[in-house]
């Protein structure tokens, strides 16, 4: 016996189609059967009302960290899954800095592996492969195999790939399979032992400061050598002003060039280490108000395609000690919608549509996963509330870990459910 | 009237009521310790724990001392901050100690913001000792102290605080502290040793020693730490004593006295000659006895407070 789901009245927005209409979806046995207005459901038929709900093509967070194998006591790929699921999300990409890196075709089927049975399968886990051998950067990866064995992007993220050659040929080999190199972008000794934004605060407090330029060289390098071997490049976890305008400039050459930025980096800027709480420690780290005001123009202007959160679980224990020692990062997928629209469709920089080729359309392009909510396609579908008024409760995630500095904080809009897979979760 | 805080974490932000209160306090105190017998019964029964994680002869004993004069029961617990990080988390070391009723906490930590992070976990009152490159707001005190007995008063002076100013709490707690109670600051350095915007916190900089000198009351030299040169912040002792170094040579050239703070220990001869340190402006052996008188000031104004 088929399986039939009416999602009724939700205003379907995907952006790939210029599409924006209240309409009913009828998917059948995970399969769009139908999508029109006032579709009459039959006794054998489950009906989900999504008034005043957005209907999306799933979501996709491509920059998360499953923590799995090495750390599972920070995450899992069962617990990150279900966190990317509450979060709207029916898809991550997961970076390579697990014990060991994703650095061996074995790996990667071991995450894919874990990522079907979690939750049925119901979010998509994508392996990042590590461009360099145990990310070292040092010597390339076997690239054509991670690829072989189900990677969809490269990068030694945590870790720049800091040598110029090692980059050159991590570019072309990427090349050679249309993948995008995927950089944390760093210049190590510019950053060494730095663990905030280097100004005016860093200098109040005493710590250590990691400059902008640090990043900005590393993409300047980058972009030219993007430019001389023609390969695609795309600039992690964006956080400088300066560095939006350079991948502008690039984008303008015509250089394969795609950029991400995360929630935190367009919302919080570095007044809030004052309070040397360790959820304000990542790397890069925030910035200044000039700076999250560009990240905002760059979303806006399209330099910037991609809202991705650069989710980083920590156990409490790891991140309650001093702000040296405290390691970089915070989760984020589950305050990503609610950021998102609170900051930046709010605030009129994205409209609806906008935010939704931000978390769908443009990243599931960048790693050529690109889905279509159209009648005889898959459904994968995100849902979300885009008015709902919340507090963030970090108790609640689903996370491992709640390593988040927004505790408390009063977001705008929130995810209420996805189907993948012909599978359906609802919160 | 008491301080408006339970903890001495930095001056940044502590109000001029509060400095104020702090230096008055303070000169009955070294009145105190100038007495034949220098000990009062003012903290009896109340036990001060000096948790140092960084090696520091003089602040320690200078704290330990004000504790004993104060008839504290004084405990001092030095750890290498590698032992710790090998094991148990600061969180769990303060917390072990307090569990053994304690009512004050003295912490010299080698990171920014340690102090802050004890304050709060424990519920015992928390004086910073220094706290990475953050602050040492005891000394900033004992500086301003020091200003002020000689001066008559901090409002109007000029101070130019001259070497490291990238990893100096001293620096920081005399920015904050002077600038408070109406003094100007000026920082003077190689370019390779001042922090990001410090000029946005309303200090002047300067890279050439004799431009500032004609328009300062006081000069608080720093100590140039000698893996510096190692770090390569400039390229030698011996360049950095000819270019920012305070000789009596450059003093004299600005035409008038001018009085010289060092938090120490001195590297004579490198930062500042050793006549300059021995000689007639000096301030820095009063400062060693004023520091004493202001860690008084405070224990007895937390260790007090209801």
């Amino acid at each position: 016996m088929s399986e039939k789901i009416l999602f009724q009245s939700a205003r379907l927005i995907d952006p790939s189609q210029k599409k924006d209409d209240v309409v009913d979806i009828l998917v059948v046995d995970g399969t769009i059967e139908s999508i029109k207005s006032n579709i009459s459901p039959g006794s054998d038929v489950k009906v989900v009302s999504l008034k005043d709900k957005v209907a999306a093509p799933g979501f996709i967070d491509i920059h998360v960290h499953l923590r799995e194998p090495g750390f599972e006591h920070k995450e899992t790929i069962e617990t990150g899954t279900l966190s990317a699921a509450h979060g709207g999300f029916t898809a991550v990409c997961c970076m390579p800095n697990t014990n060991p890196a994703i650095d061996d075709e074995s790996i990667v089927t071991f995450v894919k592996t874990q990522g079907l049975k979690a939750h049925q399968g119901i979010v998509d886990v994508y392996p990042i492969g590590a461009v360099s051998k145990n990310r070292e950067g040092k010597s390339l990866a076997p690239i054509a195999e991670l690829i072989q064995a189900g990677a969809v992007g490269l990068s030694d993220d945590g870790a720049p790939v800091f040598d110029s050659l090692v980059m050159r040929r991590a570019l072309e080999y990427a090349k050679m399979y249309n993948i995008p190199v995927m950089q944390h972008c760093e210049i190590p000794e510019l950053a060494h032992g730095g663990v905030m934004n280097e100004g005016r605060v860093s200098t109040e407090l005493g710590l250590p400061g990691i400059p902008g330029v640090a990043e900005e060289i590393m993409i300047a390098r980058d972009l030219i050598l993007s430019e001389y071997t023609n390969a695609r490049y795309h600039v992690c976890h964006m956080s400088t002003a300066q560095a939006v305008d350079l991948v502008r400039q690039g984008k303008h050459k015509g250089i394969k060039v795609t950029s991400e930025v995360t929630p935190h980096h367009f919302t919080l800027t570095d007044d809030i280490v004052r309070s040397y709480d360790t959820n304000t420690k990542m790397n890069p780290p925030l910035r200044t108000k000039t700076d999250v005001e560009a990240m905002k123009q760059g979303l806006k202007d399209g330099t910037i395609d991609v809202i991705a959160t650069d989710h980083a679980p920590h156990s409490l224990d790891e991140k309650e000690v001093d702000y040296i020692q405290a390691p970089f990062g915070i989760v984020g997928l589950e305050t990503a919608i609610g950021l998102s629209i609170l900051e930046l469709v709010e605030q009129k920089y994205l409209t609806l549509s906008q935010l939704v080729e931000k978390f769908s359309t443009n990243p599931r392009k960048i790693i050529g996963k690109e889905i279509i909510v159209r009648e005889g396609e898959k459904a994968n579908l995100t849902f979300f509330d885009p008015i709902i008024q919340w507090k963030v409760e970090i108790a609640k995630f689903k996370s491992k870990s709640k390593n988040s500095p927004f505790n408390g904080r009063p977001l705008k809009g929130k995810a209420v459910g996805i189907y993948n897979h012909g599978k359906l979760m609802l919160y | 009237m008491g301080l408006s805080s339970r903890h001495l974490l930095g001056l940044q932000g502590v109000p001029k009521e509060d400095i104020q209160l702090i230096l008055d306090t303070a000169v009955s105190f070294k009145e105190i310790l100038n007495r034949p017998i220098k000990k009062v019964p003012t903290l009896q029964g109340k036990t001060i724990v000096n948790l140092f994680f960084e090696n520091s002869t003089r602040t320690r004993t200078s704290f330990e001392l004000a504790e004993r004069r104060l008839s504290a029961d004084v405990l001092t617990f030095t750890a290498s901050t590698s032992s710790v990080t090998k094991g148990e988390t600061l969180k769990d070391t303060a917390r072990n100690i307090e569990a053994m009723k304690i009512d004050m906490v003295v912490m010299r930590h080698n990171v920014a913001g340690a102090a802050d992070f004890l304050s709060k976990v424990i519920q015992s009152n928390v004086i910073n000792a220094g706290d990475g490159q953050h602050e040492h707001p005891t000394q900033g005190l004992l500086d301003m102290y020091s200003l002020r007995e000689k001066f008559g008063k901090l409002e109007g002076l000029h101070v130019c605080i001259v070497g490291d100013i990238l990893h100096s709490r001293v620096a920081r707690s005399n920015i904050f502290g002077l600038q408070t109670m109406g003094a100007k600051v000026s920082v003077c350095g190689p370019a390779t040793l001042i922090p990001r915007e410090i000029e946005q916190l309303g200090v002047d900089v300067y890279h050439h020693i004799d431009d500032i000198l004609p328009k300062v009351d006081a000069l608080n030299v720093l100590r140039i730490q000698l893996e510096r040169e190692a770090g390569g912040y400039f390229p030698s002792l011996r360049e950095f004593h000819r270019f920012f170094g305070v000789t009596k040579e450059r003093l004299e050239k600005a035409g008038k006295p001018i009085s010289i703070l060092h938090p120490g220990p001195i590297n004579r001869d490198v930062e500042l000659s050793a006549d300059v340190a021995d000689g007639p402006h000096s301030l820095i052996l009063e400062q060693v006895l004023n520091g004493v008188a202001i860690r008084m000031a405070i224990l007895y104004l937390l260790g007090t407070a209801q």
